[in-house]
């Protein structure tokens, strides 16, 4: 069957459409020449569509023909390849191929003039020998890119989605765009290359039907063509020369008379369309396993002497050419690279050749004149008449004019193929196509910053939250820790219960000693009794002390540790005291006294311990408990410590003037009872030393009360509270037993001063339950 | 009379069939719009740099939404008091902000690396977390994140921070307009009538 001789294709004709001057003789005259090697080879990273290639080769290596010297980077990229064998001089930035004259990373790689290939790896059999997605592998390390025009990776489109059953495959040989001719030679010449190439994508894709359109202004080419074409099936289709008949929507269109849709790819209709140089380049990396290093260049213009069509190096810069195709640089009034309707002026020379340009345009002022003063627009409509793509041009111009981006969006400016039919048209001159061009850049920028914006609002959201939940967990670790200081519900409550029962049981031993004592100086003969009693009562005293220790132990708080230390040290000194005192007693009562010394002695190096382990104790809390202070009420903590510092210096005050008056008083007492004479001196001494006492207890009495109203107010530390409390109760019992003990014995002197000290310590008593009540109630409020 | 009657019961009838059927559709196809919190958010440019007086966009679309002045955002310039003032059918408000605090020119944060000293406070003032480091370790800006609010340059304390323009690269240039009616385009595209 031979479909290219069969009747003709029904084509469908696409919307306007213009006739410029073709000038295509200029340059199609001549056979492919090739071009000159140049002295530099300037390779950009990004020659294709997509993310630019990275460079796997440094600076000063040497590299064969062939050899990749980029690596793609993601999945729409394409390595880049040495056109010839050399040294690479550079890896930098150079002017390249686009309008924006801005620079970018480029290889530069210095010629040895040797053009040796690197090892090749042909696949003349590619029919027989690997499935398709092997063969499409290899074209994306050929780095083949649409040779057309936007250097799409030619990989991606022969991989197409699944579910896009592919019926067409369109080889666009159309060239419908003035002046250039690159196509038209290649087919002439290498018609048997290009239909293998498409023998090979037809392999891969598998489509029902492969078409070449070709315009009907190149019969030679279409000659040629359909001889090679003969026998394969390949259909040459010849469409009406009309431009832009070779935008790719518009060709598909008229082959097939199906429309891509806005936005959409052609795969969607079951449509695959290539280039000719594209297929060429397909079979050339397939059959002789070369890379894409040349391509064919048309130059032309009337500024050169010899214009006409180049196998260029991919990198040849354009000053190269130009020599190559003697052109008259004095004439050039406008250097182009692409063609005259879609190509853009080169602002250098030294811009490379890449995979994407078929043509380079030296055009005199007569040719390109420069471009004529913007007159408004009249509203005439050509432009809408010539659009092939449908739209409304004049529409389109006004919103991106003024900037409206959404109506021109609304009006489908992203459907304009920028062919420049309208421009080419108005009357008025206006750049219609630079004002489109602008418009969609500024929707891409603002897609940018709105996903910019968004990115920006995710995170921003992100982090306050981040720091909201680090606030809350702060704050819960406060409260926890503030909970931790409280006596907590259960294992607090027992210990202040244990230390209370500790200290009411060593007040017991302790006046148990003291009862001994008194019975050993009275010469009692209960004695015995008294003694083993005292030790009983010792016993359960020890045992109540460390049960208070094992409690305190437990929970976390150091505070309990401290207090029950403190306790310990004061239970410990005061046992000590009362063996000093029993065995003065005993002394004066003329008794042998080693016994109790040494027991005195081993109470002593125990409340020394006991003092040494709360002084160690002490500054671990000191500094823990600032830290604590300030975090809670930082601008309070410097009072009360303060406060606390000078409650202790009168707590010592106290306790040293006490001790004193209590030590003149038992003096006075041995001396009234031995019948003394300086009874006055003693008495005087005792009256000075509880003057002094009162006063310190006065003023200590001040601040503990101001303590404790603060400790109220702050509702905190319910533990101490309690401790206090217990530890006044315990000593007003001591004390009331000490009375009962003095009754007992009938001494006056000493029932007035038992008495009157007892009534000092219930009030103290008083106040330190009052206190706990208080901070109790208000406690259980604040939980509530 | 009765006549009347018919046509007025008619009528009433005719009334409830269509009040009902309308409030059932109005129940059933009802559009679950945008709150208005977030319609304003979504046009405010997550700079997040505070210098419309709030901590952050969200908080000043809330401010709008409870009927602050529209115009205060530089960053988002002329064009969001527009889009503003449409989504909330407002006067059109000319832009409440300093001379030459205009948001038009795109900026970076980027930290002088070797003079950086590792103080984390760069970090604590950024909105956005476009700064990563560690105490006593080099800090440095993801240039992708930064919106260009400036935050992180006041608290530096050498003052390695610098706000650097934004140069266009080959995949944000694009096309200038064109001078206008009067004036030639610049010699960029070369159609012109062959
Ligand atoms: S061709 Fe030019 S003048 Fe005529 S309507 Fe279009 S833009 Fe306006
Ligand atoms: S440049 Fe765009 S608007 Fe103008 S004719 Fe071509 S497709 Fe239509
Ligand atoms: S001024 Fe800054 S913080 Fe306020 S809305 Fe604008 S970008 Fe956001
Ligand atoms: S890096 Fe600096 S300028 Fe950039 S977003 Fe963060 S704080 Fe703002």
């Amino acid at each position: 069957m031979n479909a290219s001789i069969g009747k003709p294709r029904p084509l469908f004709d696409f919307h306007g459409g213009i006739h410029p001057p073709q000038n295509k003789e200029l340059s199609n005259q001549r056979p492919i020449r090739q071009a000159p090697l140049p002295e530099q080879l300037i390779l950009p990273l990004n020659m294709h569509l997509g993310a630019p290639a990275k460079a796997i080769v440094q600076v000063g290596d040497r590299v064969l023909k062939g050899e990749k010297i980029a690596e793609a980077q993601g999945a729409v990229s394409l390595p880049v390849h040495a056109p010839t064998s050399g040294k690479i001089i550079a890896i930098g930035p150079r002017p390249i191929q686009h309008p924006s004259g801005l620079d970018a990373p480029c290889i530069v790689l210095e010629p040895d003039g040797k053009d040796l290939w690197c090892e090749l790896h042909p696949l003349p059999d590619w029919q027989t020998c690997c499935p398709p997605s092997a063969l499409v592998a290899r074209l994306r390390e050929a780095g083949i890119a649409g040779m057309g025009g936007a250097g799409f990776p030619a990989a991606i489109k022969l991989s197409p989605k699944p579910e896009h059953k592919i019926d067409q495959l369109i080889i666009n040989a159309v060239e419908c765009e003035p002046y250039i001719t690159a196509d038209d030679v290649l087919m002439r010449e290498r018609a048997e290359q290009i239909i293998g190439g498409i023998e090979i994508l037809r392999h891969i894709l598998k489509p029902k039907e492969a078409i070449v359109g070709i315009e009907d202004n190149k019969p030679e080419a279409i000659e040629a063509m359909r001889r090679a074409a003969t026998g394969t099936g390949i259909e040459i289709a010849v469409v009406p020369t009309k431009y832009p008949s070779g935008g790719e929507k518009q060709l598909i269109y008229m082959l097939t008379g199906k429309e891509v849709p806005s936005g959409g790819i052609p795969a969607q209709i079951g449509v695959v369309c290539h280039n000719t140089g594209t297929t060429l380049a397909i079979y050339r990396a397939i059959v002789h396993g070369e890379p894409l290093v040349s391509r064919i260049t048309t130059l032309t213009g009337k500024a050169l002497a010899e214009a006409g069509n180049f196998e260029v190096l991919i990198g040849t810069p354009v000053s190269s050419l130009l020599q190559a195709a003697s052109a008259d640089m004095n004439k050039i009034g406008r250097l182009v690279m692409g063609g005259p309707m879609m190509g853009f002026t080169l602002h250098s020379t030294a811009i490379p050749v890449v995979k994407t340009s078929n043509c380079i345009l030296a055009a005199t002022a007569q040719e390109l004149p420069a471009p004529a003063t913007e007159q408004p627009c009249i509203r005439c409509g050509s432009c809408a008449d010539v659009c092939p793509a449908d739209l409304l041009p004049q529409q389109l111009y006004w919103y991106a004019k003024n900037q409206d981006l959404e109506r021109a969006q609304q009006y489908n400016l992203m459907d304009c193929i920028e062919c420049g039919a309208c421009a080419y048209v108005c009357p008025s001159h206006i750049p219609l196509v630079q004002y489109y061009r602008f418009a969609k850049g500024e929707v891409r920028n603002a897609l940018q910053e709105q996903q910019k914006a968004d990115r920006a609002r995710v995170r921003f959201e992100a982090r306050q939250q981040r720091l909201a939940d680090e606030q809350a967990e702060k704050e819960a670790r406060r409260k926890a820790r503030l909970q931790g200081n409280k006596p907590s519900a259960t294992p607090g409550v027992d210990v202040a219960a244990l230390k209370a029962a500790s200290l009411q049981a060593s007040a017991a031993y302790k006046a148990a000693v003291k009862a001994l004592k008194a019975a050993e100086a009275d010469g009692s003969d209960q004695l015995a009794a008294l003694a083993s009693e005292v030790e009983q009562l010792k016993a359960k005293a020890d045992a109540a002390k460390a049960a208070v220790r094992d409690a305190g132990n437990t929970p976390s708080a150091p505070v309990i540790d401290v207090a029950a230390l403190k306790a310990a040290s004061l239970a410990a000194s005061a046992e000590y005291k009362a063996a000093v005192k029993a065995m003065k007693a005993a002394e004066a009562a003329g008794e042998d006294v080693s016994a109790l010394r040494s027991a005195a002695d081993a109470l002593k190096a125990k409340a020394d311990a006991a003092k040494a382990a709360v002084r160690d104790a002490g500054p671990a809390t000191q500094s823990a408990a600032p830290s604590n202070a300030s975090a809670t009420a930082p601008e309070k903590s410097d009072d009360t410590a303060q406060r606390a510092q000078k409650m202790k210096a009168l707590k010592t005050a106290f306790n040293v003037s006490h001790k004193q008056f209590k030590e003149a008083n038992a003096a006075l007492e041995r001396a009234e009872r031995d019948g003394s004479d300086n009874l006055d001196e003693l008495r005087k001494q005792v009256e000075r030393f509880k003057l002094k006492s009162d006063k310190a207890k006065e003023a200590l009495n001040v601040l503990v009360d101001q303590a404790k109203a603060d400790i109220r107010a702050s509702g905190s530390d319910l533990k101490s509270l309690k401790i206090e409390a217990a530890q006044t109760e315990a000593a007003a019992r001591q004390k009331a037993r000490e009375l009962d003990a003095a009754k007992i014995n009938g001494d006056d002197q000493r029932i007035n001063v038992l008495t009157r000290e007892l009534e000092a310590l219930k009030r103290e008593a008083e106040v330190a339950a009052g206190a706990l009540k208080a901070a109790i109630d208000e406690q259980g409020l604040a939980d509530a | 009379m009765t006549t009347i009657l018919l046509a007025v019961a008619a009528l009433f009838a005719l009334a409830a069939v269509f009040g009902a059927l309308l409030g059932f559709a109005s129940e059933k196809f009802r559009v679950e719009g945008d709150p208005i919190v977030d319609q304003i958010d979504a046009l405010l440019p997550q700079t997040q740099c505070g210098q419309c007086g709030h901590p952050g966009c969200r908080p000043y679309a809330e401010a709008i939404a409870s009927g602050e002045e529209h115009n205060r955002c530089p960053p988002g310039g002329e064009t969001t008091v527009v889009a503003l003032s449409e989504l909330l059918g407002r006067e059109v408000l000319p832009l409440d902000a300093e001379e030459g605090s205009a948001g038009d020119i795109k900026r970076v944060a980027v930290i002088r690396e070797d003079e950086c000293i590792g103080c984390t406070k760069c970090i604590q003032a950024c909105p956005v977390d476009a700064i990563v480091g560690a105490a006593k370790l080099m800090h440095t800006v993801i240039a992708d994140e930064c919106t260009g609010c400036d935050l992180c340059v006041e608290p530096c304390p050498v003052d390695c921070i610098d706000m650097v323009e934004v140069a266009p690269t080959l995949n944000t240039w694009h096309w200038q307009r064109p001078p206008g009616i009067g004036r030639k385009p610049d010699n960029q595209i070369p159609v012109v009538n062959l």
